[in-house]
């Protein structure tokens, strides 16, 4: 699967629509994913997982910041993320089956928040994107 | 069987009552061909579906995705008998249609980011966790019969 020009030109600049709020989004992300796929919070035993949660912030706060990352870097995206991808391979270990779930609450939460933004095409383009940023980040696993 | 507490059947029928079948159901099938071409290897009779735009204004996408909603709607009436009510169609999309059950929870997803895009902040969490509980238990119970 490949990004194509215009997927790359759809993902820069839906990431520039949402700016600053890419904090929240992240946040808003992760909240859907624990409620809606329980399974996923056996990687946060050390977390308060609560509404309102600083912990669930603050990791909101760094998941947008990779994606965004990786948008910045869109052409190179096993580079930019190269560092995530060995703490993932060597640290944390996520199956690779709980990324596309994360992917799936952030295009909900993007279509919650800025639904003109979510056009089919651009809806295809950050589909691809994130697949691309769960494989790159799964690429060293093994 | 599956269990629904109360307050999943209330956000199941509350959104439900506010959706255009017809809208909702042509925009997810659209959404559904465009997001992930190789779903168009079902509808080689659909004719043009060479781009979004054509994929988006072409009235056979539009009918099925009304069709392909309007069975959720009898799902929605029979919650506690998802197999029974799927039973028919799930042998349908095995036999005749021949399509991977992967394809029924593709849509799934794509339905409910079109009903977050509709709802906005409406689609709480807890609401979007009912609705993929849902159209998990839709794809699950349209695989059944598969054989």
């Amino acid at each position: 699967m490949v990004l194509s020009a215009a997927d790359k030109t759809n993902v820069k600049n839906a990431f520039s629509k949402i700016g600053g709020q890419a904090e929240e989004y992240g946040a808003d992300a992760l909240e859907r994913m624990f409620a809606t796929y329980p399974q996923t919070k056996t990687y946060f035993p050390h977390f308060d997982l609560g509404k309102g949660s600083a912990q669930v912030k603050g990791h909101g706060k760094k998941v947008a910041a990779a994606l965004v990352e990786a948008a910045n870097h869109i052409d190179d995206i096993a580079g930019a993320l190269s560092k995530l991808s060995d703490l993932h391979a060597q640290k944390l270990r996520v199956d690779p089956v709980n990324f596309k779930l994360l992917g799936q609450c952030f295009l909900v939460v993007v279509a919650t928040r800025n639904p003109a933004l979510l056009t089919p095409e651009v809806h295809a383009s950050l589909d691809k994107f994130l697949c691309a940023v769960g494989s790159v980040l799964t690429a060293k696993y093994r | 069987m599956v269990h629904w507490t109360a307050q999943e059947k209330q956000l199941i029928t509350n959104i439900w009552g506010k959706v255009s079948v017809e809208e909702c159901g042509a925009e997810a099938l659209a959404r559904l061909l465009i997001v992930y071409p190789w779903t168009q290897r079902f509808f080689s009779s659909f004719g043009n579906l060479s781009s979004p735009t054509a994929i988006i204004g072409n009235p056979k996408v539009r009918a099925h995705g009304k069709k392909v909603l309007a069975s959720f709607g009898e799902a929605i009436k029979n919650l506690d008998n998802l197999k029974g009510t799927y039973s028919k169609l799930s042998e349908l999309h095995c036999d005749k249609l021949h399509v991977d059950p992967e394809n029924f929870r593709l849509l799934g997803d794509i339905l409910v980011i079109v009903l977050a895009a509709h709802f906005t902040k409406d689609f709480t969490p807890a609401c979007q966790a009912t609705w993929q509980k849902l159209v998990g238990v839709v794809a699950h119970a349209l695989a059944h019969k598969y054989h």
